[in-house]
């Protein structure tokens, strides 16, 4: 199946897999980029930067402001990929681009392909959707 | 799929209505593509969550909205904010953050929003009839909107709430569709005790549970009793919306689409099928507490706002008795709800008791609690599930017997009676 690209941009980066869903409200603190949701298994780890791998969203409406803050801020991740689209996440990222220009790019995979990526790989986002690297 | 747009719409995206018009049409023409929507809809309210400030983007896109003639076209509410206007003097936080929260309300008020300022907009007098198309943002309003009245909201977010309530267009997608508000996932009562069903703390553990255990597909709950209040199905509904992407539930027998299990399946087969135990239960109660003992600093109700009914179960349960020195008590609720109880005396009687009651907001997204180090109480699922992460409190889940209780003794007092096998 092909990549379903919610956003359209370019992007490249590691990969942070996500091990559950992220609420970005309670969960990101956008001045750091830090995850700081004391629930969630990876607390304390970056997405500055990173290809943002998570299976789904989680939680609050609210979660759209917090990802616009950090791509204004510039704290957010290169890019977001998903298992299952989230409206949420995906218009927060539309507006950071009509306010800031600022592109963080939303790419929808199916589950196979999603299962396969591990924190690490390095990948990139294009017009198709998502590219691997060596 | 391709989206089709009537020339309504195109009239927005060519500028007749305005720059914020048509900024409002470019973005949920973007999110209308993403999901595959094939057209847009007319929808009849709004509320929204925008007003509550989390940063200078959220800021930025109001008054962005506000400067190029942004004007609402359907009745709009306004969610909970970052500041108690009728109550200042409870705010702690800093003078930008009060400066910021401010501008965002004056900004969300500027457009045409109601400053209500309620995270339960149902509780009043906008209540949206069955089957109406709206757009609501806030989670526990959304699950409020579709489960117990019957009307259609998809999961809409901040920003996307705004362009709504400036076009009276969305696209139909998600919850407004008959097929997406089937059940997909089955949770049974019918073994648990009688005792465990009477119980009010059965809603927002339920609802944790349920939360926790579906994902994003649209449980539905059988055996759930039929006397269950508004304010019981509230807390179920908030609960699940927080420990997961539920934005809609059924309960046979109690919910307006699912008079049978047949009804909330649509004919379809469940994906999921869970017999609810006690244990199951039990353990969902554990987990909303991070500590059930040490010393008691602070009790939080009122999330979602609490209805003039609520106020006046508390004040019963005071009984004229007060509030140990050693705790502070916080009751969330809306203006218009505050008016109700003040005018039967019920606010008076909580005051009295040394309740602090907190409006236009909620004592879990913006300072007004003080001395946090120690146990903060709660009956609220949703309080429970947020605050250790937003404020880094621990937390102690109880009903609100148990709260009251807590607030005279000064201790953490709990009636885990219900929860023994």
């Amino acid at each position: 199946m092909a990549d379903r690209v919610l956003l359209p941009g370019e992007a490249r980066g590691t990969a942070l897999v996500l091990d559950e869903p992220l609420s970005m409200w309670g969960g990101l603190d956008p001045h750091s980029g830090r995850i700081i949701d004391r629930r969630h298994p990876q607390v304390g780890e970056t997405v500055t930067g990173r290809i943002l791998v998570m299976p789904t969203g989680r939680g609050s409406s609210s979660a759209a402001s917090v990802i616009a803050e950090a791509i204004r801020l510039r704290t957010a991740p290169a890019a977001i990929v998903m298992a299952h689209p989230d409206d949420i996440l995906l218009v927060g990222a539309v507006v950071a681009e009509e306010l800031y220009g600022i592109t963080c790019p939303v790419v929808v995979v199916d589950r196979i392909r999603f299962d396969e990526i591990a924190t690490g790989d390095v990948l990139t986002v294009g017009p198709g959707g998502l590219g691997e690297d060596g | 799929m391709t989206l089709h747009l009537s020339d309504f719409d195109r009239s927005f995206l060519d500028g007749e209505h305005g720059e914020a018009g048509a900024l409002a049409m470019r973005i949920l023409v973007r999110m209308g593509e993403a999901g595959g929507a094939e057209r847009f809809i007319d929808i009849t309210s709004a509320h929204l969550d925008s007003c509550l400030y989390h940063g200078e983007a959220g800021l930025d896109f109001a008054e962005r909205l506000a400067a190029t003639g942004g004007r609402v076209r359907v009745p709009t509410t306004l969610n909970v904010s970052s500041l108690d206007l009728l109550h200042p003097e409870l705010f702690r936080g800093d003078a930008t953050l009060a400066e910021h929260g401010r501008r965002l309300m004056a900004a969300y008020v500027a457009i045409g929003g109601e400053p209500t300022w309620t995270c339960a907009p149902y509780q009043s007098a906008h209540r949206p009839a069955f089957g109406e198309h709206i757009a609501w943002a806030e989670s526990n309003a959304i699950v409020f909107a579709n489960s117990v009245l019957g009307a259609r909201t998809d999961r809409y977010g901040d920003f996307i709430d705004a362009c709504a309530a400036i076009t009276g267009r969305v696209p139909e997608a998600g919850l407004h569709l008959d097929e997406r508000r089937a059940a997909r996932a089955v949770f049974g009562l019918e073994g648990l005790p009688d005792r465990v069903a009477r119980s009010e703390a059965l809603y927002p553990v339920l609802g944790h549970l349920v939360g926790g255990a579906t994902g994003t597909l649209v449980p539905v709950i059988t055996g759930l009793p039929p006397e269950a209040s508004e304010d019981d199905l509230k807390a179920l509904g908030a609960a699940a919306a927080s420990s997961g992407g539920v934005a809609m539930f059924h309960a046979v027998g109690v919910t307006p689409e699912a008079d049978t299990l047949e009804d909330a399946l649509l004919g379809g087969e469940p994906d999921l099928v869970i017999d609810v135990s006690l244990t199951a239960l039990r353990s969902a109660w554990d987990d909303l507490s991070t500590a059930t003992d040490g010393p008691l600093t602070a009790i939080s109700v009122g999330t979602p706002h609490f209805s003039v009914h609520e106020m006046r179960r508390m004040a019963l349960l005071f009984d004229g008795r007060p509030v140990a020195a050693s705790v502070s008590v916080y009751l969330n609720t809306s203006r218009e709800e505050l008016a109700e109880a003040a005018a039967d005396g019920t606010a008076g009687r909580l005051r009295e008791a040394g309740v602090h009651i907190v409006t236009d907001t909620c004592t879990y997204i913006t300072p007004i609690m003080g001395d946090l180090d120690g146990v903060v109480m709660t009956n609220s699922g949703k309080w429970a599930y947020y605050a250790p992460g937003n404020m880094g409190v621990e937390v102690a889940f109880g009903t609100l017997e148990d709260c009251v209780e807590s607030a005279i003794a000064g201790r953490v007092v709990r009636d885990e009676a219900v929860w023994r096998g």
